[in-house]
């Protein structure tokens, strides 16, 4: 399905270059040239969708991207010698795949100095690589399927957790609230799909039965038919991979056909408009975000201020992140001394930022290091925030696996405890190993407890040898 | 054997409202031989006036039930003057345009209804205001709510009136003069253009009543729910015979069903190689099947009692 994706992006991309190829390009050297101009104006494309059922979470990106572009030109960066403004060219992408490596294309054919978004996977991973053919660096804030990251596209970075680490968070924590059976319901989106995989494996790695699995799709709005399914199987949770608008009238229509199972999600359901469109059926049941909360943050409180402020509307999901990535990239730029993406890609990787969702330091990979996750309860028609989960990658197959990366821990914190002397880069270097560690646990329980077991004696050596 | 029953309530409540929408279209098509693709626009138009209207009484202070019926009657009235505008702007002025002008300028209109939906209520999704406290019956095994039950019963006595006013009264027996013949209907006295505006007006109508119970169920509206549900509709209306009134709401309701029961069993029956998602080709490969077999559809193209 990938593939075929890719394929598809791939011609519409070449009919695109053809026809782009017309004679009204004209190069605009966007570089900075300090001797000549005063003013150099940075392109950087953003992608969501401001169409369709998501349209919603597109407007609040977008939101969070000119929040951020704003601050940014107010500041008045200079970079080059040359000051530096911001333009956001904004594209509609409608959540649909085809329509993403369209609008990817254009922005690469506009010569953007870089991309922040696009919003979902299923969009993201096809536009990823016409933005490395074509050296722009691009920085979701919201693309959490893993595939995103391990392409092998240096220019694709995320400040959000993968659906690795949530979906081991959330199989986690439905095994905690001593649920034994369950029923799981993507809408077969990148994401969505993405995110259901990964909670099974960790589900049943902790002992919860699947009893039934139904998928629906992205623009869905009656799931009587599958619900009656799953109300057969009498499951005691629903896990759902997939958007709010989904989400919501799923729960809702639960309760309708009087299903008495707990509903749970990622962050594609916990939102404002999950609960409005839920209602009653949201109460009391649960989802995970990547990141802390913004309460908790030492920047989220006042960021959360700025955008109700500027925009006189509620923080819906991704802006918080969005804006993060604007300065992400923003500040690679001004770091590299540069705003041409060949000069200030290799900064991005560097970067080391206290953001306002989390703290913003990137693996080789470019997806975000240790990322943690945060569960939140519908309380009232508002999310409660529950607890976070650690960096994601710990307590997932079986006990064994636990045991051992409970050493591999201890190994860190010893680590931690010398940090002091050695530097920070150590913690990281063993949190990296903790989480491949777990990561191969979760392949084989067994094969895998070994492998956490040599890594753990490979971090302690390295701790010794520091 | 429960399940299956419940599939059978799902569909049936689902095929309801297909029906009424359904019955737009055909009466379009059997007056004018025009799909009328904007059709499911104004029925989304009508689930959003009375997201406004009923939301706003409510604030006010009115008792719930009242400010339900009220947003029906506005958004009625409001969906019967859309009907009658788009005839009078983009239909009838291409009357004796080639034919795939009128289709073309239907999509565009659609587009247009879309658009300004959009804007007037913006993007996000909205919530239908609960109209009935939340009773729920259960009867041989299957589970079903008071909404179900009341769109059901909506639905059957719109299509009763429909019915007494197509073959009881004289503007009805215009339409069918008009469906039969336009020109001789027009040398007999009949007003062309008066019966086609009431068909239009009529067929919204219909429309607006589907969008109030498409709301009332899933308590959701967007201002893009129009499309898939005009082409379900529409797939219903060509299953039954379009421009046959009796065939479309037998085709929605029968849509409907074979809609519920294959989403719930397709899984089962391919051995998980066809998911549960799939249940949208249903409605696709029941138009394309009757299409290449039967393509007057099941209750034929009778042109004498077209409405």
């Amino acid at each position: 399905m990938q593939a075929r994706l890719s394929v598809i992006a791939l011609s519409v991309a070449t009919v695109f270059a053809l026809s782009a190829c017309g004679p009204k390009e004209e190069p605009k050297p966007v570089a900075a040239a300090p001797d000549a101009k005063p003013e150099v104006v940075v392109k950087l494309g953003h992608v969501a969708p401001m169409t369709g059922p998501q349209a919603h979470l597109g407007k609040d990106n977008e939101n969070g991207a000119v929040l951020a572009i704003e601050e940014l030109n107010a500041q008045g960066m200079e970079i080059g010698g040359a000051k530096v403004k911001f333009e956001l060219i904004n594209e509609d992408d409608g959540a649909d795949p085809k329509q993403g490596a369209i609008v990817a294309q254009k922005l690469v054919d506009a010569k953007v100095n870089g991309v922040i978004g696009h919003l979902n996977s299923g969009t993201t991973i096809p536009a990823s690589k016409m933005y490395f053919d074509a050296g722009i660096p691009q920085v979701s804030g919201s693309a959490t399927n893993p595939k995103y990251t391990q392409q092998g596209f240096k220019t694709a970075f995320r400040v959000m957790a993968n659906d690795i680490q949530q979906g081991l968070a959330l199989g986690e924590f439905a095994a905690k609230q001593g649920v034994k059976t369950v029923a799981i319901v993507d809408d077969r989106t990148a994401y969505g799909q993405g995110l259901a995989d990964e909670f099974k494996k960790a589900a049943e790695a902790a002992g919860i039965k699947v009893v039934a699995t139904e998928y629906t799709t992205d623009k869905a709005t009656d799931f009587k038919a599958i619900l009656t399914k799953i109300k057969s199987t009498k499951a005691e949770l629903i896990f759902f991979g997939g958007m709010d608008a989904q989400g919501g009238p799923l729960a809702k229509q639960a309760k309708q056909l009087g299903v008495k199972a707990l509903f749970l999600g990622g962050d594609g359901v916990c939102t404002p408009e999950f609960m409005k469109l839920g209602g009653e059926a949201a109460e009391g049941n649960y989802c995970s975000l990547p990141g802390s909360p913004l309460e908790k943050l030492a920047n989220g409180p006042a960021f959360k201020e700025k955008f109700t402020k500027r925009f006189n509307a509620e923080i819906q999901l991704y802006a918080p992140y969005v804006y993060d990535a604007v300065w992400v990239v923003a500040e690679a730029m001004k770091r590299a001394d540069s705003v041409e993406p060949a000069k200030y890609l290799a900064e991005i990787g560097k970067t080391k930022r206290d953001g306002v969702t989390a703290q913003i330091a990137f693996d080789e990979f470019g997806d975000l290091k240790g990322g943690a996750i945060s569960m939140y309860k519908y309380t009232d028609g508002k999310l409660e925030y529950v607890e976070t989960l650690g960096g994601g990658a710990v307590a997932t197959a079986g006990s064994e696996v636990k045991e051992a990366v409970a050493e591999v821990k201890d190994a860190a914190k010893a680590v931690a405890g010398a940090a002091t002397a050695v530097g920070k880069e150590a913690v990281s270097d063993v949190k990296d190993a903790a989480k491949a560690a777990a990561e191969a646990g979760k392949d084989a329980v067994k094969a895998g407890a070994e492998a956490v077991k040599n890594a753990a004696d490979a971090t302690k050596a390295a701790v010794d040898k520091k | 054997m429960d399940i299956f029953l419940q599939q059978i309530v799902n569909g049936l409540v689902q095929g309801s409202i297909y029906a009424l929408v359904a019955l737009g279209y055909t009466m379009v098509y059997g007056i004018m031989g025009l799909i009328n693709f904007a059709h499911g626009e104004v029925v989304m138009i009508g689930t959003l006036v009375t997201i406004t209207v009923a939301g706003t009484l409510i604030k006010a202070g009115m008792p719930v039930a009242v400010a339900g019926l009220a947003g029906m009657m506005a958004a009625v009235l409001v969906c019967m003057a859309l009907g009658w505008a788009l005839e009078r702007v983009a239909y009838r002025p291409l009357r004796n345009a080639p034919r795939l002008t009128p289709l073309i300028t239907a999509i565009g209109m659609s587009i247009v209804l879309q658009n300004l939906a959009m804007m007037v209520w913006g993007r996000n999704y909205l919530t239908f205001p609960s109209f009935l406290p939340n009773m729920d019956f259960e009867l041989a095994g299957a589970h079903f709510t008071a909404i179900q039950v009341i769109i059901v019963l909506v639905s059957a006595a719109t299509m009763g009136a429909l019915l007494l006013l197509v073959y009881r009264t004289k503007l009805g027996m215009a339409m069918r003069a008009t469906a039969q013949n336009p020109a001789v209907a027009s040398l007999m006295g009949v007003n062309i253009n008066r019966v086609i505006a009431a068909a239009f007006v009529i067929g919204s109508a219909l429309g607006a009543v589907a969008g109030v119970m498409v709301g009332a169920y899933y308590e959701i509206a967007h201002y893009q729910m129009g499309f898939m549900l005009g082409l379900k509709a529409f797939t219903a209306a060509v299953l039954g015979g379009i421009g046959n009134l009796a065939g479309a709401m037998l085709g929605g309701i029968l849509l409907g069903i074979i809609e519920a029961l294959g989403a719930g069993y397709i899984g089962d029956l391919t051995g998980g190689f066809l998911g549960s998602h799939y249940q949208d080709i249903f409605a696709f490969v029941v138009l394309i099947v009757v299409l290449m077999f039967k393509p007057s559809g099941l209750f034929g193209e009778k042109s004498g009692d077209r409405a």
